[in-house]
């Protein structure tokens, strides 16, 4: 895989850097100025889809299927964030037009769909996937035809390509920070590890294995998977009786999600009793879940829809704005969201939709205007982002309860946790 | 542990068997009654149970905004109407798609399979692809803690209740009643009871209306333990069609002895193995014993 990279001297940069500088604060000018300050030839010479007026992005979720519950609000997000774009003008003076094409929850559909996307309609970039198993399908397209990737979805790690900007997080920065914050403030020595059974889960309980004991010299006393789509736990639960763990760690997903609250509630099992943390419930999943079999247990997320800053208040308000008040947002949504903004500034970083300058331009990215607070691109491609906890409420919503002080800088492959 | 701590954990394990058991029967009395007595390959049995779960949550919402104080009481109400919608549906079925492949009987599998894609498709259209959970009465949740740290989950002793008072009914209905009388006399010679001036269209009508009807039941009843969502249905229907298979189709007992089986198997596994092993380990068995009886644990004679 050769590909040509041309860095731009500094020189060069600078004067663009300049330029947008000079477009920004001339922006009540007609759109137009702006994109002739930036003719098309020379923003995109790769034959993308750009023209004089508009650039096309496309995104790629499953809009049918058992992943729309799921992908659904990543649509929604990525839909407002564009909306926003385009009504302060667009990315380089141009307006974004999107095509969205239906993953449909079938990974080969992905891949061919992904195809159909870079190759007939040149897309400048894609906002898409949600499981691993689709990012995985159209990972080697995006290499071959050098496309450019938003991927939302927090993860397993271990994984890093120049096509793909991972805006969730990956498995360290979700795991070992709550896991450390368990074990100082809820004095957590036992853990009882339960998971749905494929990759992410197993991944996931492997670092925290490895973390519990050898980092943090507690002890595991149980580790657990369940098949997807199991909905009956209750073995499950005489079992963690037995055990009686100081923590359940959970990453069980989708309808076994349910399931699995539902019965830790009709077994006795609650938030006042007993200490359980969780990967695998955001907002999202609350409506399902019900906030009565949650209340009291922690979530180890990056972002809440309760965080109380000011970009997160105007974020929910558009949001609810546009698709109803009983609209919830859960983590994943959240890093949808951070997609579209995060092309555009390194777009207007390099002064080009190229992608190997889009590639080169994003590591250092920072986007301050995210309702997760600040982040920043890594050179792995992965975000800098805080590690926060969440208690769920009776009324489906988390209370913030604790928040990493620092960004958390990505780690995809992790020593000593292999 | 001690002794009384032991003797806890095997009284939950022992009702996490039976509530397993009740589920499993629950979810395949519908179908027992349309594959085991009407031959008909039913693959939208679990949209007909996501039908009634949606009629909970329906329920439920409609209660709590215009008449909170009735919120105790809204459930047992839902499950009655979850029939009456499943049946409903059902009956348009039969009408407009079953009864045009009653000769092709692996056509039906298509047909309904298709049908159950449809229906998904609707919910999440319809609906919305968010899964929903109903707000439950407070007496639906939480344990009945009868000594300390022995906890029975309500939501388990409801769920047997209703799959015991379920199963009576059908069996009464199917051995004591003008209906059942029809359905066995069809099921075991159609063009005989043609002949003895039985309406058998009417009687396969009626049946499968039932059968799905007792599989919306049987949704509404699972809100108390699991999902429901657009593929809620998905996550049943192949337990159902194990425990119908397996017991033998045609034969009601079957049903019932070998969600028993399967319910035991898989939760005494559970406990000892873990959860994704448990579910090899009763599925070979299964393989194993139909490998050696392929009519299933009890076969009734029926001439086909």
């Amino acid at each position: 895989m050769s590909r040509k990279q041309v860095p731009a001297s500094p020189s060069l940069q600078r004067r663009r850097i300049v330029q947008s500088m000079a477009a920004l604060s001339l922006a009540s000018l007609p759109m137009l100025g702006k994109a002739q300050s930036f003719p098309t030839a020379k923003v995109n010479t790769t034959k993308l889809a750009v023209t004089d007026t508009e650039v096309t992005v496309g995104q790629l979720h499953s809009a049918t299927g058992t992943m729309a519950i799921s992908e659904t609000g990543s649509i929604q997000a990525e839909q407002l964030a564009i909306d926003q774009i385009n009504a302060m003008g667009g990315v380089l003076g141009r307006k974004i037009k999107v095509i969205k094409e239906d993953g449909a929850s079938d990974w080969p559909t992905f891949a061919e769909k992904s195809k159909k996307l870079l190759i007939n309609d040149r897309v400048a970039a894609v906002f898409g996937c949600w499981t691993s198993a689709s990012r995985k399908a159209v990972l080697p397209i995006f290499e071959k035809e050098n496309g450019m990737l938003y991927c939302p979805t927090f993860y397993e790690g271990l994984e890093q390509s120049k096509n793909v900007i991972y805006t969730g997080q990956e498995a360290t920065q979700q795991i070992i920070w709550g896991l450390d914050w368990g074990a100082k403030e809820k004095k957590a020595k036992s853990f009882f590890l339960v998971g749905s059974d494929y990759i992410w889960p197993r991944t996931s309980m492997k670092i925290a294995r490895k973390h519990i004991e050898a980092f943090q010299k507690g002890k595991v006393v149980g580790e657990e998977y369940y098949p997807l789509g199991n909905t009956n736990f209750n073995s499950l639960i005489n079992k963690i009786k037995v055990a009686k763990p100081d923590c359940i760690f959970a990453a069980v997903v989708g309808g076994s999600n349910v399931a699995f609250y539902k019965q830790l509630k009709a077994a006795g099992i609650s938030g006042d009793k007993q200490f359980l943390l969780t990967l695998s419930v955001t907002e999202d999943e609350m409506t399902g879940v019900g906030g009565e079999n949650f209340d009291g247990f922690y979530s180890s997320m990056k972002y809440f829809q309760s965080l109380d800053n000011e970009n997160n208040k105007k974020f929910v308000a558009a949001f609810k704005a546009k698709y109803g008040k009983d609209a919830v947002i859960g983590d994943v949504t959240q890093a949808a969201y951070l997609g579209p903004w995060l092309w555009k500034a390194a777009v207007e970083k390099a002064g080009s939709f190229d992608v190997d300058k889009i590639g080169t331009a994003s590591p250092g990215i920072e986007f301050k205007a995210a309702p997760e607070g600040y982040v920043k691109i890594d050179t792995n491609n992965h975000l800098w982002s805080k590690a926060r906890i969440g208690k769920g409420q009776k009324d489906g919503s988390f209370k913030l309860v604790a928040e990493s002080t620092d960004l958390i800088k990505p780690d995809p492959f992790p020593k000593g946790y292999q | 542990m001690g002794l009384s701590e032991m003797f806890n954990i095997g009284m939950m394990q022992g009702f996490a068997g039976l509530s397993l058991f009740s589920v499993l029967l629950l979810m395949g009395l519908g179908l027992a009654i349309i594959f085991g007595q009407m031959g008909v390959i039913n693959m939208a049995h679990g949209e007909f149970m996501t039908i009634g779960a949606y009629t909970v949550f329906l329920g439920s919402t409609m209660t709590e905004r215009l008449a909170p104080g009735f919120m105790p009481f809204y459930f047992p109400v839902a499950i009655i109407v979850a029939f009456v919608f499943a049946f409903a549906a059902g009956w348009l079925v039969e009408w407009s798609l079953i009864r045009h492949l009653y000769k092709r009987p692996l056509d039906t599998l298509l047909a309904t399979w298709g049908l159950s894609l449809g229906m998904q498709q609707l919910f999440r259209t319809g609906i919305g692809p968010k899964e929903v959970s109903p707000t439950l009465p407070d007496w639906l949740l939480g344990s009945w803690a009868p000594a300390a740290g022995l906890d029975i989950p309500i939501n388990g002793l409801f769920v047997l209740g209703l799959t015991a008072l379920v199963t009576g009914l059908v069996m009464l209905a199917l051995y004591k009643s003008r209906w059942g009388l029809r359905v066995r006399a069809t099921v075991s010679n159609r063009p005989m009871a043609n002949a003895v001036g039985i309406n058998t269209s009417k009687t396969d009508r009626l049946t499968f209306a039932i059968g799905c009807g007792i599989a919306g039941v049987a949704g509404a009843a699972f809100t108390t333990i699991g999902s429901t969502g657009p593929t809620s249905g998905s996550l049943y229907i192949v337990d159902a069609f194990l425990v119908v298979t397996f017991g033998g189709a045609a034969s009601l007992l079957g049903t019932v002895a070998s969600a028993f089986g399967i319910a035991q198997t898989q939760s005494i596994s559970e406990f000892f193995l873990s959860g994704s092993m448990a579910k090899v380990l009763t599925l070979s068995l299964i393989v194993l014993i139909l490998m050696a009886r392929p009519q299933g644990l009890f076969a009734s004679k029926v001439r086909r």
